[in-house]
């Protein structure tokens, strides 16, 4: 069955465009990740113009991540407070990184330097979590525990805040830090940046993978909700038929995740969400590297 | 004397070729794109009206073009730098139909010549307009070649030899499909009647392919009021999001 989508305007499967959305909605309550690093891709591929690809995907995030912080809310796995400071800290990264997106825009080259940057940022988190992952379940079989928290430098910092949900007393400083560093990456990447917060959340911060997921899927809402807007006022390439097909499916599909990510245990899920984010970086660096079958590419004059 | 008949004949011959005209009937002449839009099949079909009896001679070929609306474009080589694909040179096509199909009665070479070819800019080499190629490309062909290349992969332009039907040098049909990712526009439509490769009557018509219905209303709003199209779209996806999740909440509980 065919479905036309008015603004990318090709006739995709429905069927395909359903698959989809469940397969990254269960990621999505997997893991806490938007999944933008996998739906645009995979978009690209089924035909649809990567711009409308892009606008659209974050379009989906936005459903598949309220969905899913609902599941995470009624098991109060959600720092509601961390949240806010992470998105305080994002929104003036995002700011900071549309201006840096559109000063490499008029460099010229954009499209490379974003796929360097997926390369680069999902081959260093990918790799960190996977070792850390494997280590960590090495020392769980041999029966010994890790220190639970490592006193360093940034526990020194001033504007002390006491977040209840992850079970930490740290500085409001870190937070959005981390929340603008994701805020810069995702504008320039067009990601929710879930795969770099939620890392940066369990390693940087100190936070229980557990509240992790939760807290990292309800600043997403946000980021995500405001790159569509901005989209579909600037580069107008939202597809509200495409956004509502891989909705349908996204939906169920963060349910079933969030019911699969309880059941792991938090070692495991991580060294899952790892070969998941090395995948992807394989496949994207296999392509700036080898030969392409087409040595031509078509471009929209101007863009 | 013989000289003098032979001049008479020449000349009435081009004045009866000039005679033949196309009365051109179309199966439909717009194309509505709603949801559910998979291609479309336009049946195109006409007569040649002529005063006086076939000339003598090789038969009357029909070619068939339709062109989709042009748009700008520029085609990139890549190139590999420091081990990395990246695009180089580029080239502009300052006007690439979006669709070209052209239909013929006999394979293409018999059915008209390279200056006529020129002079209408029937074939799909033709129908593309490069006005100029930076200073540093040399081989400019090889970008017109490329989109053409890319372009027939994709479906959206095609030659079509032997698929207009002709019948007694006077009835002729072809089918035309339009595949799903067409444009929105107004597509031309040129109907060529050739005699040994030169063109002896044309005719041009057009069609119009517009969105209906919801896909209308939608693109409409796209492009007419972006903010309220946002914001639409981020409500929908919330409502979304949050209707699953209570949808899920309730088979539990029930």
């Amino acid at each position: 069955m065919q479905i036309y989508l008015p603004i990318a305007e090709v006739s995709v499967s429905l069927i395909l465009l359903l698959g989809l959305g469940t397969l990254v909605g269960i990621l999505s309550g997997m893991f806490g990740v938007g999944g933008g690093f996998l739906i645009t891709p995979l978009l690209f591929f089924m035909g649809i113009p990567p711009a409308v690809a892009v606008a659209t995907g974050a379009n989906q995030i936005v459903a598949s991540s309220v969905s899913g912080v609902m599941a995470h809310l009624k098991r109060r796995t959600v720092d509601l407070k961390m949240g806010t400071v992470l998105l305080i800290g994002g929104l003036f990264g995002s700011a900071i990184g549309v201006y840096i997106f559109n000063f490499l825009k008029t460099q010229g080259q954009v499209d490379l330097l974003v796929k360097i940057c997926y390369v680069v940022f999902l081959g260093i988190i990918g790799g960190l979590m996977f070792l850390e992952s494997v280590r960590s379940i090495m020392k769980s079989r041999a029966g010994k525990r890790g220190k639970r928290h490592v006193h360093v430098w940034v526990h020194g910092l001033p504007f002390k805040m006491r977040f209840r949900a992850s079970g930490l007393y740290i500085s409001a400083i870190p937070p959005l830090l981390v929340g603008a560093a994701v805020g810069i990456l995702a504008a320039i990447m067009g990601v929710g940046g879930g795969f770099i917060m939620v890392p940066a959340m369990i390693y940087l911060l100190g936070m229980p993978t557990k509240v992790v997921i939760g807290t990292s899927l309800f600043q997403i809402i946000f980021v995500t909700a405001f790159t569509t807007l901005l989209h579909a006022i600037s580069t107008q390439t939202v597809d509200i038929i495409l956004a509502l097909a891989l909705i349908l499916g996204g939906v169920v599909g963060a349910q079933i995740g969030s019911v699969i990510g309880a059941r792991l245990k938090a070692e495991q899920l991580r060294i899952l969400l790892a070969s998941l984010v090395l995948a992807v970086c394989f496949k994207l660096a296999l392509d700036l590297f080898l030969t392409p079958d087409e040595l031509y590419i078509l471009a929209e004059f101007g863009s | 004397m013989i000289r003098f008949l032979a001049a008479i004949l020449t000349f009435l011959t081009s004045a009866a070729a000039a005679q033949e005209e196309i009365v051109l009937g179309l199966s439909h002449d717009t194309v509505s794109i709603s949801t559910d839009f998979d291609g479309s099949d336009i049946l195109v079909y006409g007569a040649v009206k002529r005063e006086n009896p076939i000339p003598d001679g090789p038969p009357l070929e029909v070619i068939v073009a339709v062109s989709g609306p042009t748009e700008r474009l520029t085609v990139y080589k890549q190139d590999r730098k420091l081990g990395i694909w990246v695009n180089a040179e580029s080239v502009e096509v300052d006007e690439a139909p979006s669709f070209y199909a052209v239909a013929t009665s006999a394979p293409w070479t018999s059915v008209i010549s390279a200056v006529e070819d020129l002079r209408h800019r029937i074939s799909i080499p033709k129908a593309i307009r490069s006005v100029g190629a930076p200073d540093d490309v040399t081989d400019a062909q090889a970008f017109t070649q490329a989109l053409i290349r890319i372009r027939e992969k994709e479906g959206r332009y095609r030659l079509d030899e032997n698929t207009v039907d002709m019948r007694e040098e006077t009835l002729f049909s072809t089918s035309v499909s339009l595949p799903a990712n067409l444009t929105e526009g107004e597509y031309t439509l040129r109907i060529f009647l050739t005699r040994e490769g030169a063109v002896v009557g044309d005719i041009d018509t057009s069609i119009i392919v517009e969105k209906v219905g919801i896909e209308r209303w939608l693109f409409n709003l796209s492009r007419l009021n972006p903010l309220a199209y946002g914001l639409l779209s981020v409500a929908i996806a919330l409502i979304a999001g949050w209707a699953a999740s209570a949808a899920v909440r309730l088979v539990r509980n029930g």
